[in-house]
C-alpha cells in the first residue's frame, strides 16, 4: 500500500473501542515473559564486604539471589597438619592465629585438653586470671563486631568508635601478656606471668567505658530507623535448622535457642562461680544477632568485674616438668569462643607433641549454613546478613 | 581402650605434692558425666551389635560402630536422643607420623615431636588404619556423643550424613579433600580449601611436610645450649 | 612522561618541578586493601583507629579498585590458591607502584613456613619495597615502614624506576 492509498484524514471509519477491556495491555507483565538470563557475580576473595578473603559465587536473577556458593579455601594455612610436626607449647604458639581477634580465647581449650591429659590443675588464681583475659578478648571481639557491623550497613562512624574503644580493651590485655593479640599467654599448668600492679583499678575504669560505649551504640545503631530497616527479618536462621548446620555462638542464641557452653558444657574456668545471664532472642534475624552480642558485651564487662572483685591470691603455674610430655589418651574439649563453639579433640600417645588435633573452629560451620541462607535474599542483604553472622576467615580455613 | 600409659608415674611424681595423696577419686579418663551417660545407654539398647565398642573419655562418650551403621546411628542421635546439633565430622590415620630428620630420640633437638614407631589405637580401638569420627551435641541436654567408625582401606567409603544434619555437606568435603574418604550420598565432593589442581590428601601420615625434609627448623638458628644442658640430657632435666 | 624518562626532572633547571611532583606523590598515596590475615587487624587499626591514623600522612584507604591504588600493603598470610588474585591484582595497578609486606608471613611464610599450602613469602610472587617484619608487627612499626617509603619516595627518580633499575628494599626495624 503506498500513501497515496490510504483514505484522507477526516474519513476514518468509526470504531467503538471499549478502554476496559484494553486496559490491562497497559500492564506488561501480562502478556509478555521478560526472560532475563541469570547473571553470575562473585564477590571477592578481595573485597571490602567479605571480611577477609571468603569468595562469595552467588547467581543472581535480577537484584535476587538464586544460588550461593562460598569458596573457602584462600588462608588455608594447614593447621592440623602442622600441629602433628610441633610440640605443645609450639602449638599454643600457633592456635592463637586461628580466630584472630580473640586469640587468647583460642589458647584455652587446647591448653585445658592437654592439662586433663596429664591429670594436673592450673591454680585458682590462674584459673581466674584466664577467665578475666577470656572476657576481655570476648569484649575486645564484640567491640569490634558492633562497629564494624555499622560500617558494613553503610556508616562509617560506628566504626571508629569500635576501634577506639577496642583499644582501650588491647592495652589492658597488653599491660598483661605484653602483646595486643596473639598474647601466647597460656602454659600448660597455668600462665606466663602475674597481673601488673595497678591492673585491677585500671581494669575497673576500662569496664566502665565498655559500659558507656555499649550505651553509645545503642543509641547510635540500635536505635536508628535505618539499620533497623537493614537489619530486621534479614537472613532469619530457624532454630533446628541452624543446629543442624552447626551454628553456634550468638548466631544461634539470636535465634533463641538458649544454649551456652560456659554454662551447659563441662565445666572449664570459673564460669560457674559467678552469677551471670545468657541472652536471647527470638527473631533471628540480623538485628538479633547485633542485640545479642551487645547485651553480651555488656554481661562480658559484669563477669570481670565480678572476677576482679573475687580473685584469690595464690600460684599461677602448677608444677610441670620442663619438658612436657603427655601421656597417651584423647579428649575432647569445647568452649565458648566470641564467634561460636571452638573445640579441639586431641589424641596423644605419650610423646612431646600430640598425634592428631582436630581443631573444630565456629566459623566453619556458621558459614556453612549460607548456601541455604542467602537464597531468594537482594544483593545489599548479602553484606549485611555476612556482617550479622561475624565470621573470621582464619576460623574458617585454619 | 583407655589404657595406662607408662609415663603416669613420671607425671604424677610431678604435679604438686598434695595431690598424690589425695583419696582415690574415680580416674577422670573413665568417668562418664550424668548426660553422656542417658545417651549412651540408649544408644546402645537402639543400636545393639552394631556398636563394636564403647568408652569413656573424660566425661564423654565414645562410641565405635560398624560403618553400615554410621547412617542409622546419625539417624537415632539426631531423631531419637535430642542430639540436634552437629558439632564436626573428621577423619583419623592411625599410621605413625615420620620423623622430623635430625629431630630423633636423644639428637637434642626439641623442636619436633618424636612419636612412637608402633600402632596404637585410641579409645574405642580401631579396625585398621583409617577412621571418621564425628561430635553431635544436644541443645537442651548440655550433653553428647562422640561417634567412630572404620574405613576399609580398599573401599574408603562410607555413608554421608547430609540427610540427616545438612552441615555435614562441607565436613565431608573437607574429609575427602583431607584423607580420600569418599561419602556416598554427598551432593558434590569437591575440593573446599585447596585449589583444584592440588593433588594428594594432606592429612594422611604419608603426605610428606616438604619443607620439614627440606629446612632445619628456623628457631635453631642462634640457640645456645643452657648452662648444664647438653644434648641427651633431656630425661635429667625431667627432674627439675 | 617524555621530561621524566629523559631525567629533565631529577636535575638542572627543572629540578624543582621533580622535587614537587615527588612531594606530591608521596602524600597522596592511594592504599589498596589487601588485608588478609591478623596483619590486617593491626593494619586496620592503623588506619581506622584514631590513635595511631595514618590518613594524617596522606594514605588513604579508600580505593576498592586497583587502578585507582598506588601502594598495595600485603598484610597476612599469602597462601597458594590466593597467589594469582594477588599477582593479577598487582599487575591491573599503574606504575608507579610500591609494595609493602606487613607481617612475618608475608615477608618469608612465618610460623606456618612449614605448610603445604602457603607460599613462604610474597616476595616470590612479587617485588617487594619495604618489610615490615613483625607477627603482627605494631600500628606504630606500619607506620614507620610507610615513612620510610615516603622518604625513599621523595628522593626517588622515577625513570630509574621505569627503567626497572634495580633498589635495595627496606626492612624496618634494621
Amino acid at each position: 500500500m503506498t500513501t497515496t492509498d490510504l483514505p484522507p484524514p477526516g474519513d476514518l471509519p468509526e470504531v467503538q473501542i471499549d478502554p476496559a477491556i484494553y486496559r490491562h495491555l497497559a500492564d506488561a507483565q501480562v502478556n509478555v515473559e521478560l526472560d532475563t538470563g541469570d547473571m553470575i557475580l562473585s564477590l571477592g576473595p578481595q573485597h571490602p564486604a567479605t571480611h577477609g578473603t571468603l569468595r562469595l559465587v552467588v547467581r543472581l536473577d535480577g537484584e535476587r539471589v538464586i544460588a550461593a556458593d562460598p569458596i573457602i579455601g584462600y588462608m588455608h594455612r594447614g593447621y592440623e597438619k602442622l600441629t602433628e610436626y610441633r610440640t605443645y607449647p609450639q602449638i599454643t604458639t600457633l592456635i592463637n592465629r586461628i580466630d584472630w581477634l580473640s586469640s587468647f580465647a583460642n589458647e584455652v581449650p587446647f591448653v585445658h585438653a592437654a592439662e586433663q591429659l596429664m591429670g594436673i590443675e592450673a591454680p585458682p588464681r590462674a584459673v581466674y586470671i584466664r577467665t578475666v583475659l577470656t572476657e576481655l578478648s570476648r569484649i575486645a571481639t564484640f567491640l569490634l563486631f558492633l562497629g564494624e557491623m555499622g560500617l558494613q550497613v553503610g556508616a562509617i562512624t560506628p566504626a571508629f568508635y569500635g576501634f577506639r574503644d577496642r583499644e582501650y580493651v588491647l592495652n589492658l590485655i597488653e599491660a598483661v601478656t605484653g602483646g595486643r593479640f596473639h598474647p601466647n599467654f597460656n602454659r600448660i599448668g597455668g600462665l606466663k606471668d602475674d597481673f601488673p600492679w595497678g591492673f585491677t583499678a585500671e581494669c575497673r575504669q576500662v569496664m566502665r567505658r565498655v559500659f558507656e560505649s555499649c550505651d553509645t551504640f545503642e543509641d547510635l545503631v540500635l536505635g536508628n530507623p535505618i539499620f533497623e530497616q537493614r537489619t530486621r527479618s534479614i537472613g532469619i536462621i530457624p532454630p533446628d535448622l541452624g543446629a543442624a548446620y552447626g551454628v553456634s555462638g550468638s548466631n544461634l542464641r539470636a535465634s533463641g535457642v538458649d544454649w551456652d557452653l560456659r554454662r551447659d558444657a563441662k565445666p572449664y574456668l570459673a564460669y560457674n562461680e559467678l552469677d551471670w545471664k545468657v541472652w536471647t532472642h527470638p527473631d533471628g534475624d540480623s538485628f538479633a544477632r547485633y542485640w545479642v552480642r551487645l547485651q553480651e558485651t555488656r554481661e562480658s564487662a559484669r563477669m570481670v568485674l565480678q572476677l576482679l572483685d573475687g580473685m584469690p591470691s595464690g600460684p599461677i603455674m602448677a608444677k610441670v616438668p620442663r619438658i612436657i610430655k603427655v601421656p597417651a589418651g584423647e579428649v575432647w574439649v569445647n568452649t565458648e569462643n566470641p564467634l561460636g563453639e571452638m573445640g579441639y579433640y586431641v589424641i596423644s600417645k605419650g610423646a612431646t607433641g600430640p598425634f592428631r588435633v582436630k581443631i573444630r573452629s565456629a566459623s566453619f560451620s556458621n558459614v556453612s549454613i549460607l548456601p541455604w541462607l542467602l537464597k531468594g535474599v537482594y544483593v545489599p542483604d548479602i553484606v549485611t546478613i555476612l556482617a550479622g553472622l561475624y565470621f573470621i576467615l582464619g576460623d574458617i580455613d585454619r | 581402650m583407655a589404657a595406662d600409659a607408662p609415663p603416669e608415674a613420671e607425671t604424677e611424681a610431678a604435679v604438686a605434692p598434695d595431690a598424690a595423696e589425695a583419696e582415690p577419686v574415680a580416674e577422670p579418663r573413665t568417668t562418664l558425666l550424668p548426660g553422656a551417660a542417658a545417651l549412651l545407654e540408649k544408644l546402645l539398647a537402639r543400636l545393639g551389635d552394631a556398636v563394636i565398642e564403647s568408652a569413656a573419655c573424660y566425661g564423654d562418650a565414645v562410641v565405635r560402630v560398624k560403618p553400615e551403621a554410621w547412617l542409622q546411628a546419625a539417624r537415632i542421635a539426631h531423631d531419637e536422643l535430642g542430639c540436634d546439633y552437629l558439632s564436626f565430622i573428621a577423619g583419623i590415620d592411625w599410621m605413625p607420623t615420620p620423623t622430623v630428620a635430625g629431630a630423633e630420640e636423644g639428637s637434642g633437638d626439641t623442636s619436633a615431636p618424636v612419636q612412637p614407631r608402633e600402632t596404637t589405637y585410641g579409645v574405642a580401638g580401631s579396625a585398621g588404619r583409617f577412621q571418621v569420627f564425628a561430635r553431635v551435641d544436644s541443645t537442651n541436654a548440655g550433653a553428647g556423643l562422640t561417634l567412630k567408625t572404620d574405613i576399609t582401606t580398599d573401599t574408603m567409603r562410607v555413608d554421608s550424613w547430609c540427610s540427616v544434619y545438612p552441615g555435614a555437606d562441607w565436613h565431608e568435603r573437607e574429609a575427602w579433600e583431607m584423607y580420600g574418604f569418599a561419602f556416598t550420598g554427598h551432593p558434590a565432593l569437591r575440593h573446599l580449601y585447596l585449589p583444584a589442581e592440588f593433588e594428594g590428601h594432606p592429612l594422611r601420615k604419608d603426605f610428606p611436610l616438604l619443607a620439614r625434609e627440606v629446612k632445619p627448623w628456623p628457631g635453631l638458628v642462634d640457640v645456645e645450649p643452657m648452662p648444664g644442658e647438653e644434648p641427651g640430657d633431656d630425661e635429667a632435666a625431667v627432674e627439675a | 612522561m617524555g621530561l621524566i624518562d629523559k631525567g629533565t626532572l631529577r636535575s638542572g633547571p627543572l629540578k624543582p618541578l621533580g622535587d614537587l611532583l615527588n612531594y606530591s606523590r608521596k602524600y597522596s598515596l592511594w592504599m589498596f586493601q589487601w588485608g588478609l590475615a591478623c596483619c590486617a587487624i593491626e593494619m586496620g587499626a592503623a588506619l581506622a583507629s584514631p590513635r595511631y591514623d595514618v590518613m594524617r600522612l596522606g594514605v588513604i584507604p579508600f580505593p576498592a579498585s586497583p587502578r585507582q591504588a598506588d601502594l598495595m600493603v600485603i598484610s597476612g598470610t599469602v597462601t597458594d590458591k590466593m597467589a594469582p588474585s594477588i599477582r593479577r591484582l598487582y599487575e591491573q595497578m599503574p606504575d608507579p607502584k610500591y609494595v609493602i609486606s606487613m607481617g612475618s608471613c608475608a615477608n618469608c611464610g612465618g610460623p606456618y613456613w612449614d605448610s603445604y599450602s602457603v607460599t613462604k613469602g610474597v616476595d616470590q610472587i612479587i617485588p617487594v619495597d619495604v618489610y615490615v617484619p613483625g607477627c603482627p608487627p605494631r600500628p606504630e612499626a606500619f607506620i614507620e615502614g610507610i615513612t620510610l617509603l615516603q622518604q625513599r619516595i621523595m628522593d626517588e627518580d622515577p625513570a630509574a624506576r621505569n627503567r626497572g633499575d634495580h633498589w635495595e628494599p627496606i626492612v624496618v626495624g634494621r
